[in-house]
């Protein structure tokens, strides 16, 4: 009797001790309204989670482009000065100089879309109508040669339907991709016959402060 | 003696309190003959200083400075401290050729000044997409949904009612040494290597504010969205979430910074620091990867045969040696020296680091001192002397799970030179000799 007195109170205490019972949860924060979660649930999903009602044609499209991209992205997706390039690149990720765009790189459509109306314009951010993005959407397609009608209209219905080229050409983290030291002991000791120098930053003379010119980008 | 020294100290005290006090005539005339006193030794120290020629020595020595002589300011000048003005040139700093604007843009942590394993909260560098969010606290909230129970909101008062933790954790732009993929580009490791931070954070475990909405069986993802005006995105598997990523309001010890996510950001140790969304305001629960730009035209590894690697997270084992280098050259001639460096890894904590003086032909074991823990910055030494002569410094770290620190060419041998991020190659510094350091590549 005692015994097991001991046992449960040995128990209970574990269990005070081991931290709050999360799964009884601690009564903290509040229920979120169907508004509140409506107003802040705006990403959409490749299988077309979230996508609102609208549509728009590559003609709609490329009005609303010119207004409101092309200063930073050109009339047809070249990219001004360092702003981001949307189209062409088609067939260039083996280059010296891969030019990675919404046509020759990303995925999914849907990331288009997403990030049009989380983002952007620049410093005027969810500023666009779901018209008006399945527009520039539609645009930015006809740019890339997927669809090549300039009459074609894109809408909830249909965007799923739309592919982008390279989305096959992804796969997952393969790493660790380098010896590691349980197959390969590491070397101390004449390691290598001689040492040269093969590359050298003064070369190019990029670092700040010196030359501000500029030689490749992080993206 | 120390009597002596209390009631000197207290003297200066009076001075300052009874300037212009009719109410404390006593201790003003006291001061007053006590600065008569010292204004008569400054005449001697004078003397001293007019008869240099008979003195040998250093003039810092020799000769009395103002700090020597003249009060300094009192407890009310400085409210928040700031560091010394001759350490000025200790600052973050941009590349302004790598982003079209300054905006959305990075700069860099100046690891060549620092020491220790903990970056200090005004220097750790900076990566925003639409500038600095400036959030207030009282108007802030973290929204939980999607796939859960019950959809949460927090308020901040909130979240500091969960049970609080303590980590220091090192947070590294994937593209950390991202322009040095085709050969060696920037001179200075601020540039090479200074997208890289270490902070002790307080927070709560994501886990306990997920447990509180009840993630339904089904959750397997979840994103992560920031409140600034670029409304950052990140997929996270649910599985990581669980295990150890932390909802943080505080870096080392105070409020976190706005450039660093001020009132709360995401900590997701050991990966990459795109992931750790700063301003966290919402946490959607799902069933799949939401596919945002940030993981798939962006933080994916482009290889040689024009594939892609996705959902590179984990920052794998990397170390520089942050003195000597081109931002900071030996400035004596041969003799003693300090050699000095930070190691970390995404897996785990730092077994070994190992340094070369010659390119990678002999090795030599460096000495970690301070912490090791775990995904944190560990701090590695090697004491020499150093014979004058030029040397081509590497540095070689190995973590915990054994993982070794490859050469920028087996790096290269795998994945080409476009893929831009995860570049964790051995750095060479080439040292030519006293107050010159350059980035280079070796055979």
């Amino acid at each position: 009797m005692l015994k097991s007195l001991k046992t449960s109170l040995a128990i209970s205490l574990l269990i005070a001790s081991a931290g709050p019972a999360f799964s009884e949860g601690l009564g903290l924060g509040r229920t979120a309204t169907i508004d509140e979660v409506s107003a802040w649930d705006i990403d959409v999903r490749p299988d077309g989670m979230g996508l609102p009602e609208g549509s728009g044609t590559v003609i709609e499209g490329e009005e609303v482009f010119a207004e409101r991209c092309a200063a930073c992205h050109g009339d047809f997706g070249e990219g001004v000065d360092r702003w981001p390039v949307l189209s062409g690149g088609q067939g260039s990720l083996t280059d010296e100089r891969p030019v990675k765009t919404i046509g020759s790189y990303w995925p999914y459509l849907s990331t288009v879309y997403d990030y049009i109306n989380r983002a952007m314009p620049f410093g005027e951010s969810q500023s666009l109508t779901p018209d008006e993005i399945y527009g520039i959407t539609a645009y930015l397609l006809y740019m890339n040669d997927v669809v090549t009608d300039e009459e074609f209209e894109l809408s909830k219905a249909n965007f799923t339907s739309i592919r982008l080229p390279n989305e096959d050409n992804f796969f997952f983290d393969p790493r660790p991709d380098t010896p590691i030291f349980k197959a390969t002991d590491p070397c101390m000791s004449d390691c290598k016959p001689e040492v040269t120098i093969t590359s050298r930053a003064r070369v190019l003379d990029v670092t700040p402060d010196e030359d501000d010119g500029g030689a490749g980008s992080i993206d | 003696m120390s009597d002596q020294k209390h009631h000197q100290a207290s003297g200066t005290s009076d001075q300052h309190v009874s300037a212009g006090s009719e109410a404390s005539k006593g201790p003003s005339r006291r001061s007053f003959l006590r600065a008569g006193a010292a204004s008569s030794l400054a005449m001697g120290a004078g003397l001293l200083a007019g008869n240099k020629a008979a003195a040998t020595g250093d003039p810092a020595i020799l000769e009395l400075q103002d700090w020597n002589q003249y009060l300094g300011e009192g407890v009310d000048a400085r409210p928040y401290g700031t560091p010394s003005p001759f350490e000025e040139h200790v600052v973050r700093r941009n590349v302004s050729w790598l982003t079209a604007d300054p905006i959305s843009s990075v700069n860099f942590t100046p690891l060549h000044d620092l020491d220790g394993i903990i970056t200090p909260s005004g220097l750790c560098f900076e990566r925003h997409h639409s500038g600095i969010a400036e959030v207030d606290p009282a108007q802030h909230r973290l929204m939980i949904h999607g796939m859960v129970d019950k959809p949460l909101v927090f308020t901040m008062e909130d979240l500091k009612r969960f049970p609080r933790e303590n980590h220091a954790y090192f947070l590294e732009c994937a593209a950390n040494s991202g322009m040095e993929w085709r050969g060696a580009q920037l001179n200075g490791c601020q540039f090479t290597h200074g997208m890289v931070h270490n902070i002790m954070y307080t927070g709560v475990r994501l886990s306990h504010l997920l447990a509180e909405a009840g993630v339904k069986p089904k959750g397997s993802w979840l994103l992560a969205e920031g409140a600034d005006s670029s409304t950052m995105t990140r997929s996270i598997p649910l599985e990581k979430a669980l295990d150890d990523c932390i909802v943080a309001f505080a870096m080392n010890g105070e409020a976190l910074r706005p450039e660093q996510g001020y009132p709360v950001r995401l900590v997701v140790p050991g990966w990459e620091g795109n992931m750790w969304v700063k301003w966290l305001r919402r946490l959607e629960i799902g069933d799949a990867p939401w596919q945002h730009r940030e993981e798939t035209s962006k933080y994916t590894d482009l290889m040689a045969d024009g594939r892609a690697r996705r959902f590179t997270w984990v920052m794998d084992a990397k170390s520089v040696i942050t003195n000597p280098s081109p931002q900071a050259p030996l400035m004596h001639d041969k003799g003693q020296t300090v050699l000095t460096g930070l190691a970390w890894s995404g897996r785990g904590t730092i077994d070994r680091v190992d340094v070369s003086l010659d390119g990678g032909r002999s090795w030599h074991a460096a000495r970690i001192d301070g912490p090791s823990l775990n995904k944190s910055l560990h701090r590695f030494y090697f004491d020499f002397n150093w014979d004058g002569k030029p040397l081509l410094l590497q540095s070689r770290a190995i973590d915990s799970t054994g993982y070794i620190q490859p050469t920028k060419s087996a790096l290269r041998s795998v994945r080409g030179e476009n893929s831009i991020y995860h570049n964790n190659g051995i750095q060479t510094w080439h040292v030519k000799g006293p107050g010159e350091v350059e980035n280079v590549e070796v055979s």
